[in-house]
């Protein structure tokens, strides 16, 4: 019992962190044939970004990057947004989990 | 083939040595197995019933249902692991004394077996909608399936043996100290899963605060690589956390904690004959 009552506690202070971030800017990667364009993406250092992931594939893919701290399964043909950041220069490299041969892809922070 | 093998088997060891810890966690308590059992299909049900409705998870919530889903499970995870271990502490020491005495079986009972099976299923489902999902798309794009079948289905083999070794390795560990290493690896995995859980809040648009990046131990281990992902698993490490997943990992540990001692040290103490030393 105490242990749930401490639980909705913390619970109910991480919601009370609200989105503050309304000025994220976007970007778009897509998803066809198993390979990602574009494969190479630039975005601001130090900012939240969101990425809108469009698969354009018929079967799910899983956008992954350890670095990035994503892991979002896009099912086929249709699209998922991604929230990073705030990330340090530097670059990112994701890649697609179910066809990692060829879907691969860096973000550069700058 | 290799590829869809290596794929599977690395999603089915994450949720592998979860049931493994489990299982050695509940050593000696009768109907275990019924329980774990419960777990795993259930697990496996709800794997691919969410696999089933990944478009429509990922559209609730603007788009961040699927980030809200993990979430939550995770937090769910963390609860029951809690109370397990309050549990444990109020009783443990009683288990571990009679497994000494009469062997392995135990005649207590009233274990709460059913906070480790939602734990058990709840890994089960994590990862095993991504090997439904992958799987779903091998035989989708219909071009050489069988044998990328073939090597899913050697994944989730695979997977399961080193499940098997994860427990065989924690029972080799002497009766009187199995207790101890199982009460600090339920620890270590719930604070994990806490840390996991806040990150998907995170990237659901949630908690955003504290968001700056602690350290970078990428050069040392690569959370990608197989021992990377053993231990996420197992202790939540995460090669770059955040500030927020730092504090979340550590007020875990020490919920987690004081929610013993309060167990150990309740005056509503049920009397029961005291711990035969």
């Amino acid at each position: 019992m105490r242990s749930l009552l401490i639980l909705c506690g913390i619970a109910a202070t991480l919601l009370s962190f609200a989105p503050v971030n309304a000025r994220a800017q976007e970007f778009t990667i897509t998803i066809k044939d198993h390979k990602f364009t574009p494969a190479e993406i630039k975005i601001p250092a130090n900012k939240r970004v969101e990425i809108t992931v469009i698969n354009d594939d018929a079967t799910p893919e899983e956008f992954e990057s350890k670095p990035m701290k994503v892991e979002k399964v896009i099912p086929g043909k249709s699209k998922g947004l991604v929230r990073i950041g705030p990330l340090k220069p530097g670059s990112y490299p994701f890649f697609g989990e179910f066809h990692e041969a060829t879907a691969k892809g860096v973000l550069i922070a700058e | 083939m290799l590829g869809a093998l290596i794929i599977v088997f690395r999603e089915v060891i994450e949720a592998g040595l979860i049931v493994g810890i489990v299982m050695a966690a509940t050593r000696g308590v009768p109907g275990r197995g019924r329980w774990i059992a419960i777990g795993i299909g259930g697990g496996v049900l709800g794997a691919s019933i969410v696999a089933m409705f990944a478009s429509a998870i990922s559209e609730t919530f603007a788009g961040s249902g699927q980030e809200l889903f993990n979430a939550s499970v995770l937090a769910v995870a963390v609860v029951m692991l809690m109370w397990h271990n309050a549990w444990m502490a109020r009783h443990g020491r009683k288990i571990a004394a009679e497994m000494r005495s009469i062997g392995t079986a135990v005649s207590e009972g009233a274990k709460p077996l059913t906070a480790l099976a939602i734990v058990v299923g709840i890994a089960v489902l994590r990862e095993g909608s991504e090997v439904v999902l992958f799987l779903y798309g091998i035989f989708a794009s219909g071009t050489s399936g069988a044998a990328l079948l073939v090597g899913g289905l050697l994944g989730i083999a695979a997977g399961a043996t080193f499940s098997a070794l994860t427990y065989a390795g924690l029972l080799a560990i002497p009766t009187r100290h199995i207790f101890t290493v199982t009460t600090w690896l339920i620890a270590l995995l719930a604070a994990g899963m806490a840390a996991q859980s806040v990150q998907f809040l995170n990237n659901a648009g949630f908690a955003e605060v504290l968001g700056r990046t602690i350290w970078d131990t990428s050069w040392l281990l690569s959370e990608g690589s197989i021992i990377g992902r053993m231990l996420h698993a197992l202790i939540g490490y995460t090669e770059r956390p955040t500030e927020l997943q730092l504090v979340v990992y550590i007020g875990t540990l020490f919920a987690m904690f004081l929610l013993m001692r309060l167990a150990r040290y309740s005056p509503r103490r049920p009397q029961m004959p005291a711990a035969a030393e």
